[in-house]
């Protein structure tokens, strides 16, 4: 305990954003409590979410909501009751963040019964919780409140938890050949600075059998490397670690996908962010890298490969035209998937013997130094 | 085959015994929900021919057998009716197809057939006789006959006949007679067809107690009686050759012209001059001496020639508007501070009187919601004709077809089975277009079509209005539950989240938004 405090130098990272968020929400409640207060209706203005509003922003690589905002007033009948679940969502987060408890979104839509708060279904209890981000401009993950999915995380880096209980224990990444599921624990811990001649990378793997088969071959040791298992699109904890990572430990991330669209898309992601997170910052991580597999790789390294279906196609049109695919790799490679109409998998370069992806692929990857 | 037949003469009683079917008398669940309702009717006729506000007091008790299934019973009706002279008893209760309803006039029966039926029904089922006790009127003597019916014959067997002293000054008809019937089956239609008889018979008391000692009392709101019908000739439109050919022969008229002035309807000189030329008739011609050629080509005339005046409404016997209105309101269980407050809604109609084939018809039409009225998926339709419920095949009858396929009641903003809605339709003519001898639906006549149509049409414009008003008044109420609801949560949550203590005073908002719905009730009107 004593050796705790030693530690914490200044206030950690988390803490501090914490109380960033404590704020923010004692913030609304303190606006709509001074109208009340006026014997006003009480109001207020938040960034508009609709489509017309969400504009890609080539500076920060990502998209982000315009200059339309929307006023949600108590005086107005159809505004009244989410207005009214809106602050009861900003109260029960509040509650979790001071309480350092975690919540999931089905958590939150029965916690409202207990209010008379009703909501209508699972759909409308999320879309508060995405009002509220909107409101205060933090996720949802900032007041601890959780999707049901996990990635998880291994390497030679050391946490440090803030969550009760564990506060100022530490843990190192490596110690458990799975890895560690990043759920709200290791997304609210501090990093220990690591020793930059063992860690100098992340990388970031879509699927599971590889990200073990990486541990079994110790790639962490060999590159150096935190790695991370997305296990699909990235969870917005898990995005939000990558960026911490990228940007705290000042090193670069390198994400392995499939080669198909989808998998360029979960990279993309994890890059420039999503239309549905557009009202959110900081969960991106704009230097990471697409390191594979691409649609060249199928060709250069005569891939094992299945042909692209007609959705494929279809998703191939619809990227095409995104704002966020138009540099020229990823101009490239939609034009490439389309030539040779084929995509594979990650495991596909086991044709080459179970090491092959590690001992030749991986390196030469690695030596990229942007997209 | 043999080649001889025999050919018999059957009694209009052996007639009906044989075919019973026609008539009502099915099964023995069926056939005492038709005496009771033949009785009944009977002894509203013969008060509403009075002026006399009904008291009707119907018994019917378990005699033997099982209870839940067919068994003896006896049935007892007593009524405050008109009477019936003791010379007529006999005959009226005794003699098939004799009575008082040959004339053109509104009445529940037309044959004189169905109070006769059910108690040769009884006879025939119980091997027992009914009794009979009449007055005419306070000052005269009470009669009581027992009888049975001789069906070959087709007459009255007397038993009892005798006269007492009015003391009680009593005037009205019992009748008591055993019967089969299958109560259990029928209670249900039974106690339907008192309630929807006390709805269109508003100014009766009727009392009815039932085999199980249960007692139904269904009290007149009003003793209000509607004017008796008058009675007319028929309408040349509205008689066949059989009939003219009756009347031909009963005629004293000197001239066809003289014959057509006195035996039908609302004709005068002119008129009969006219038509007479239409048809290419001498004037002067005798009317007992008319050719079978020239019998055929008056009746054919008498049905194309269109210089007539329209059938005489007279004899007809509307409910009108306002007692319709009672007793809907009385059987559904509307009050006038529902109606006040708009939670209840009521109104009738009464069209004008219309033809159809030489019979004068008036349709008289009701809508009432009100919350008391239990919806089951469709529209709840009562249906009278001459003042008689109709309970069966509702189906195949001119009312729901109406109602069912031409009216579209989005237009009057009904959600069909959903709005709590009943419709009420009264076909009031001397002769009621049934599709069978049963008499229990009327057939699609468009002229009867037409008008039910309109008069629904007419009456739904009083529907919209309301149920748009009262749609306005629950959203009204809505809006202020809502606010009602969350702007106490707005400052008990606002006040938590910014760490405050005291919760803001919402009153003043709350009261601002209740004037608000004020000035946009004012605005709508």
């Amino acid at each position: 305990m004593v050796q705790k405090r030693k530690k914490s130098k200044s206030k950690g990272i988390i803490k501090e954003r914490k109380e960033k968020v404590l704020s923010a929400m004692r913030d609304l409640g303190g606006q709509v409590y001074g109208q009340l207060n006026k014997k006003e209706f009480p109001t207020f203005r938040m960034p508009s979410r609709s489509i017309a509003n969400i504009l890609y922003d080539s500076k920060t690589r990502q998209y982000i909501l315009g200059k339309r905002t929307v006023k949600r007033s108590a005086r107005n009948v159809r505004h009244l009751r989410p207005f009214t679940q809106l602050l009861w969502t900003a109260m029960f987060a509040d509650e979790l963040t001071e309480q350092n408890k975690t919540s999931t979104l089905r958590d939150v839509f029965y916690s409202a019964q207990a209010y008379e708060m009703d909501f209508q279904d699972q759909q409308e209890s999320d879309n508060l919780i995405t009002d509220l981000e909107t409101v205060t401009g933090y996720s949802r993950e900032d007041f601890n409140v959780y999707p049901e999915e996990r990635s998880a995380i291994f390497g030679d880096l050391t946490i440090e938890y803030t969550v009760p209980g564990y506060e100022g224990r530490r843990l190192n990444l490596a110690s458990h050949p799975d890895g560690v599921m990043i759920g709200p624990a290791l997304t609210t811990s501090e990093f220990i600075q690591p020793d930059s001649r063992k860690v100098d990378k992340v990388i970031a793997i879509e699927k599971g059998g590889l990200f073990t088969r990486f541990i079994e071959e110790r790639v962490h040791q060999r590159f150096k490397a935190v790695l991370i298992h997305t296990a699909g699109q990235a969870p917005r904890a898990t995005r939000f670690l990558l960026r911490r990572l990228n940007q705290e430990l000042d090193i670069p991330v390198y994400i392995f996908t499939d080669g198909d669209p989808w998998g360029m898309h979960i990279a993309m992601v994890i890059i420039s962010g999503s239309a549905n997170a557009a009202h959110l910052r900081e969960l991106n991580t704009p230097d990471a890298i697409w390191g594979g597999v691409w649609a060249t790789d199928i060709v250069d390294y005569k891939l094992p490969s299945d042909p692209l279906t007609d959705l494929d196609v279809k998703r191939l049109n619809e990227l095409e035209k995104d704002p966020r695919y138009a540099g020229g790799l990823w101009q490239r490679e939609i034009d490439t998937f389309r030539k040779v109409k084929k995509k594979s998998e990650q495991e596909a370069f086991s044709r080459y013997g179970l090491t092959y992806i590690v001992d030749e692929y991986l390196p030469k990857k690695l030596k990229i130094k942007s997209n | 085959m043999t080649v001889a037949e025999v050919f018999q003469e059957i009694s209009a009683a052996d007639f009906f015994y044989r075919n019973r079917d026609i008539a009502g008398f099915t099964s023995p669940s069926r056939s005492i929900y038709s005496t009771i309702r033949e009785l009944v009717e009977n002894s509203l006729d013969a008060c509403e021919t009075g002026g006399i506000p009904p008291d009707i007091y119907v018994r019917l008790s378990h005699e033997s057998g099982p209870l839940d299934g067919p068994g003896t019973y006896i049935v007892r009706v007593e009524d405050n009716g008109i009477g019936i002279p003791s010379t007529v008893i006999p005959s009226a209760f005794g003699q098939v197809l004799y009575g008082s309803k040959y004339k053109l006039r509104q009445t529940r029966g037309t044959f004189g057939l169905g109070g006769k039926m059910a108690l040769l029904y009884g006879q025939i089922t119980t091997h027992s006789e009914a009794a009979i006790t009449s007055s005419t009127g306070s000052k005269s003597r009470i009669a009581e006959v027992v009888l049975r019916i001789d069906i070959q014959q087709n007459k009255p067997v007397i038993i009892k006949n005798k006269t007492r002293t009015n003391k009680p000054h009593w005037q009205g008809t019992i009748i008591e007679f055993k019967t089969e019937a299958d109560y259990s089956r029928a209670m249900p239609r039974i106690l339907e067809y008192f309630k929807q008889t006390a709805i269109i018979v508003p100014y009766a008391n009727i009392t009815f107690v039932d085999p199980r000692g249960r007692l139904y009392k269904f009290l007149r709101g009003t003793t209000k009686v509607p004017p008796a019908p008058t009675e007319t000739s028929p309408h040349p439109h509205g008689v066949d050759i059989e009939t003219v050919q009756r009347m031909l022969k009963l005629t004293n008229a000197k001239s066809v012209q003289e014959f057509m002035r006195k035996n039908f309807q609302r004709i005068g000189e002119t008129t009969a001059r006219k038509f007479l030329q239409f048809a290419s008739l001498g004037q002067k011609k005798n009317p007992r001496n008319l050719s079978a050629q020239d019998l055929v080509k008056l009746v054919n005339a008498m049905k194309n020639y269109d210089g007539f005046l329209s059938p005489d409404p007279t004899c007809l016997s509307p409910l009108g508007e306002d007692l319709m209105e009672t007793g809907i309101k009385k059987e559904l269980g509307i009050t006038d501070q529902e109606i006040q407050s708009g939670t209840a809604f009521v109104t009738t109609l009464q069209r004008r009187p219309a033809t159809y084939a030489g019979f004068p018809f008036i349709i008289e039409v009701g809508l009432a919601s009100s919350k008391q009225i239990e919806m089951q998926g469709k529209i709840l339709l009562f249906r009278f004709a001459n003042k008689i419920p109709l309970l069966f095949d509702e189906a195949s009858d001119v009312s729901w077809k109406v109602v069912d396929t031409e009216i579209d009641w989005r237009n009057y903003k009904v959600i069909p089975g959903e709005t709590p809605l009943a419709v009420f339709i009264h076909v009031c003519s001397t002769k009621i277009p049934y599709k069978t001898v049963g008499k229990e639906f009327i057939a699609d006549r468009p002229e009867v079509e037409h008008e039910i149509l309109n008069a629904i049409r007419e009456v739904g414009r009083n529907l919209r209005l309301y149920l748009s008003k009262r749609e306005h008044l629950t959203q009204e109420k809505r809006r202020l539950d809502v606010f009602e609801k969350y702007l106490p949560k707005v400052a008990q949550f606002s006040t938590k989240l910014a760490k405050e203590k005291r919760e803001p005073d919402i009153k003043p908002l709350l009261k601002g938004v209740i004037k608000y719905g004020a000035e946009e009730e004012e605005e709508q009107e």
